[in-house]
């Protein structure tokens, strides 16, 4: 599958399996693609010696190799637009190794040389691709076939090597977030009341004691004198204090010391839902989860870490799966529900009573078709959500060209008048197909403003 | 980096000797090194030139993936550079059996880059040096002028890919026995074509004055030719003289013509930028033949490490490792285009071929397939052939000239395709075609090509720098126009426009998606509802600011 690569997440998967040395080369597309896809693919220039005849592997860059010189490259690419030229720097690229099965994925900054190239796209998705092969066989005869949507397809696949994936995603996150609030501008958080102790301390100086310590209170040993010389009866009129007649023991001297305090942080809850349905297909998919993976760093990066995330996949059912390895791959081809999607949100945010220790953030990102034509079963389960959440952020994909206009989803929305109702809770943003980095940004912006 | 141990060194001089013994022609030195991972991640940005100037670009993660090979035309991992020693790059932990294999291949690519004539331009200089005296000219700009630096080196590089590889060659390669004055060649090649746009009978005619007058005056011929031609055209003189007088170079690509006419680089607190341009377009210039020869320099040290490592005494016994390893590089694929493959079977099936007299006139005449078959005129030339393709051609001639039926049939190639099959939700790879044609169109289909992009100077005059763009069926990657175009405006410090063509898509009627049994079906368009237009239009980039209009 082609995909499009002006979007900000490329997923560039470079194949170095260890023993099969014919597979060294990198190859694009979101899906792990098969062996016969690679070997497809593989052009002439993604030969070299070095792979083929040395059976080397290509050497591998780490992310902390591209992460080096962020805030230089940050830092680079403000004085770029100062001095009136475009910014450069781009984000959220996700890399996937593949080696001996285990997936990763990480995020580092990007940029492109741009040129006046061919657009080798396939312009018309009808359009045939070639390449050579060779051995026995009629014309016409099938010499191989492969499932179009390789892994992930069915089940819930990615399950057994999600935690390391998770993990993976979670350590660059955090980075992505610091750029996309540094580098975009994007508002900081309101603090929504602290709701959950965290076993994390500071220490300050709020303690006080008597004798010795670290800073002396002047004003509370003051106090304490004249309290003692008051309870000796060496201050006959407490409206005509004289100072220069006090006893001064050295118990009264109060002071302040350092001391432990615990810390209350708010905490979030994140939901992500996404519409897998056949639909989605290619692009919106794309879109959807590139905006995704930048809320995710964006919290990630605001609460300090102190993000839960729930992942929420449904056609016509909803389903949660364990990681963003599984919620980003998977594909099926099926219909749309978006009330499953909600209600299995309700459902877990009731069954947990979520809301009491949560800020609660939903986005949802779907083409906006669903089965429930006029949104009656949706919009209750809706309003529900809306009773705890601190946002909904919502993003329908819309074909860029001859589109077939305003979406179900997006109608009935309008239409129930939610939208007005609770501006400050509910956002929803369209974006065309072939929207970009910066407009996906926008698009969060939108959203959480 | 370290050089490979005396051991090793001592294993590719004898292969060097034997190397040569076979016919091969390469400079004695050559420096051979170990490189470990560290190196690769610091040489591959680099094109595996350690002394190529230093551009942040090159330390960030690039993307890729657009047009991967049209963006950096040159393999990031090449083992061998063509540098002055050449230079090669090994893994050190490679059994000396298989340092012979690698050996003989590396040295057929070194004998490749000193004889093929699409190098010429290499030839009379080190580019490892070259390189670092560049890299220490930009490092000390940079230290003067900062970040503009690092702007110039981007939009500079921005149409490094327009650069006249061509023209450079041709004017390198122009044949000795010419030897027509600056007047002539501006009659012929300028004046005639692009000012006065005579007819091709009325041009050949004129071709055909000027042999007889020469032939017939010897010495005084051209005088006398020019003395008829200011009867005909009084301005001819004048215009030469201007066009003489500009000292232009004649050489039309893009770069170069900025770096002349550009009134913004012309200016003296300017000046120094043509010292940053001139080093991105002869940077870009050494790479050029490199993506263009991929097939043939692939193809030739296969050959050739196949044939010498067979023959060498020095290695007996690791024959079925050798194999093994042999296999893997130069099998043909089931699926896929292998260039060792591909290119080694060609040069063996060309000596072949030229052995036995077929490449030649008598036997494109014989239409009897068994007396195809049986013909053999013993000529003997095949190793004199093959030389000669390596000296003369460039993959697309490789391709175009040599890939025909008997070829094709001879080692079972064919074209795949690759379908949909929504029933079964698979895609299928299938037989498409067994012709010769199908498969050479297939090839030269995928071999680079960057797009030509000239300067209309007429239309220039005006101050904005005209750029036309004559569309070869592929329309430009549309999301890069903008940038490339601001960069171009910067350098030339006038409004720039493109002429291009763009394939427009006309709206299909509006579709719902529909309800079939429960499903809602993807939304499809259907192909005939899908037409696309070439349109020409116009992008105009003007104060940092693109707009587009339809022509």
């Amino acid at each position: 599958m082609k995909t499009d690569e002006d979007l900000t997440s490329v997923i560039d998967e470079r194949e170095m399996p260890s023993s099969a040395p014919s597979e060294h080369f990198m190859d694009e597309g979101r899906h792990t693609p098969g062996k016969i896809e690679l070997a497809f693919n593989k052009k002439i220039y993604n030969y070299s010696d070095f792979f083929t005849l040395q059976l080397e592997t290509p050497p591998k860059s780490t992310y902390i190799h591209s992460l080096g010189s962020i805030d230089e490259l940050l830092e680079r690419d403000l004085q770029r637009e100062k001095d009136g030229f475009p910014r450069k720097i781009r984000i959220g690229k996700l890399v996937k190794p593949a080696k001996g099965g285990k997936e990763k994925i990480v995020i580092v900054p990007t940029t492109v040389e741009e040129k006046f190239l061919h657009d080798t796209r396939i312009q018309d998705p009808e359009e045939e691709q070639n390449s050579g092969g060779s051995g026995d066989g009629e014309e016409g005869s099938i010499i191989g076939e492969e499932p179009v949507h390789a892994s992930g397809g069915s089940g819930t696949g990615g399950a057994g090597q999600g935690e390391g994936a998770e993990h993976e995603i979670e350590s660059s996150a955090y980075d992505l977030g610091r750029i996309l609030t540094k580098k975009f501008e994007l508002p900081n958080l309101k603090e929504k009341g602290k709701k959950r102790s965290l076993k994390r301390f500071t220490y300050e100086l709020t303690d006080r004691h008597r004798g010795f310590g670290q800073i002396l209170d002047k004003k509370a040993t003051l106090r304490k004198i004249i309290e003692t010389n008051i309870n000796l009866e060496r201050i006959p009129d407490v409206t005509d204090i004289d100072l220069t007649n006090m006893l001064v023991s050295p118990e009264d001297n109060i002071y302040r010391i350092l001391s432990k305090e615990k810390d209350f942080e708010s905490q979030a809850l994140v939901f992500f839902i996404r519409d897998y349905s056949g639909s989605m297909t290619g692009t919106p998919t794309e879109l959807v989860v590139t905006q995704h993976v930048l809320i995710y760093s964006w919290l990630l990066y605001q609460y300090e870490r102190q993000v839960e995330t729930r992942f929420i996949l449904h056609d016509t059912e909803a389903k949660e799966v364990p990681d963003f390895y599984a919620y980003h791959s998977m594909t099926v081809a099926g219909g749309t529900r978006v009330r499953s999607a909600y209600k299995l949100v309700n459902d877990i945010v009731e069954t947990h009573s979520l809301a009491r220790d949560y800020n609660i953030y939903i986005f949802h990102g779907t083409d906006g078709d669903d089965w429930d034509m006029e949104g009656e079963e949706t919009i209750p389960e809706m309003k529900k959500m809306l009773a705890y959440s601190n946002r909904v952020g919502i993003t329908i994909t819309q074909e860029a060209s001859g589109g077939s206009g305003i979406s179900t989803l997006e109608k009935y929305i309008k239409k129930s008048g939610i939208l007005d109702d609770k501006p400050k809770l509910i956002k929803l943003d369209t974006v065309q197909e072939d929207a970009n980095e910066a407009r996906l940004i926008e698009g969060i912006k939108k959203l959480i403003s | 980096m370290e050089l490979i141990n005396q051991h090793t060194k001592q294993i590719m001089e004898g292969c060097k000797e034997r190397a040569r013994e076979a016919g091969l022609r390469f400079q004695n030195e050559s420096l051979e090194y170990i490189v470990t991972n560290k190196d690769l991640l610091e040489l591959s940005p680099k094109n595996m030139i350690p002394t190529i100037y230093d551009y942040w670009v090159h330390d960030v993660e690039v993307l890729k993936e657009k047009g991967k090979y049209e963006l950096y035309p040159n393999n990031p991992y090449e083992t061998v550079i063509n540098t002055r020693p050449a230079m090669s790059f090994y893994n050190d932990n490679n059994p000396d059996w298989l340092n012979v294999m690698i050996f003989y291949h590396v040295l057929a690519h070194i004998d490749f880059f000193q004889n093929n004539m699409l190098f010429k331009h290499t030839w009379n200089e080190d580019f490892a040096g070259q390189a670092l005296s560049d890299k220490r000219a930009i490092a000390m700009l940079r230290s003067e002028k900062g970040r503009w630096v690092d702007y110039v080196i981007e939009f500079a590089r921005g149409i490094d890919n327009l650069v006249g590889f061509y023209s450079e060659l041709s004017e390198l390669n122009r044949p000795q026995e010419i030897h027509a004055s600056k007047k002539v060649d501006y009659y012929f090649d300028v004046f005639l074509q692009a000012v006065k746009k005579v007819n091709l009978s009325e041009y050949l005619k004129e071709i055909e004055r000027y042999n007889e007058t020469i032939g017939q005056y010897g010495q005084v011929g051209e005088s006398v030719f020019f003395s008829n031609i200011i009867k005909k055209y009084p301005e001819f003189e004048a215009m030469f003289e201007k066009q003489d007088k500009k000292g232009k170079s004649g050489i039309r690509d893009v770069i170069r013509f900025i770096e002349e006419n550009s009134l913004f680089l012309q200016k003296e607190e300017n000046r120094w930028m043509m010292t940053i341009i001139e080093i991105v377009r002869k940077t870009s210039l050494y790479f050029q033949p490199q993506i263009r020869s991929k097939i043939l320099n692939e193809g030739w040290a296969s050959y050739w490490h196949e044939k010498l490592f067979m023959n060498d005494n020095r290695i007996k016994g690791n024959e079925v490792a050798y194999a093994r390893v042999n296999a893997f590089v130069t099998a043909l694929p089931r699926v896929g285009v292998n260039p060792y493959a591909l290119g080694m079977r060609l040069f063996s099936y060309l000596e072949e071929m030229a052995d036995k007299g077929r490449i030649s006139h008598e036997f494109q005449r014989i239409r009897n397939a068994d007396a195809r078959k049986e013909y053999d005129a013993k000529t003997g030339k095949g190793m004199e052939f093959v030389f000669r393709v390596r000296e003369d051609f460039s993959d697309f001639m490789f391709i175009n000239t040599f890939i025909g039926q008997d070829f094709i049939d001879k080692h079972k190639i064919f074209v795949v395709g690759k379908r949909l099959n929504s029933e079964k939700g698979v895609w299928e790879y299938y037989i498409k075609s067994r012709n010769a044609d199908a498969y050479k169109e297939m090839l030269l289909e995928s071999l680079y090509h960057p797009p030509h992009i000239e300067i209309d100077e007429k239309k220039t005059s005006e101050g904005a720098l005209y750029l036309n763009h004559r569309f070869e069926g592929k329309p430009l990657v549309k999301e890069f126009i903008e940038n490339t175009m601001l960069g171009i405006e910067y350098l030339w410090g006038n409004p720039v426009k493109l002429e291009t063509s763009e394939l427009v898509q006309e709206k299909p009627a509006t579709e719902q998606s529909f309800y079939l049994y429960g499903f809602n079906l993807p939304k499809t368009v259907r192909p005939e509802e899908k037409k696309f237009q070439v349109c020409r239009v116009l992008y105009t980039m003007e104060k940092k600011r693109l707009t587009r209009s339809l022509l």
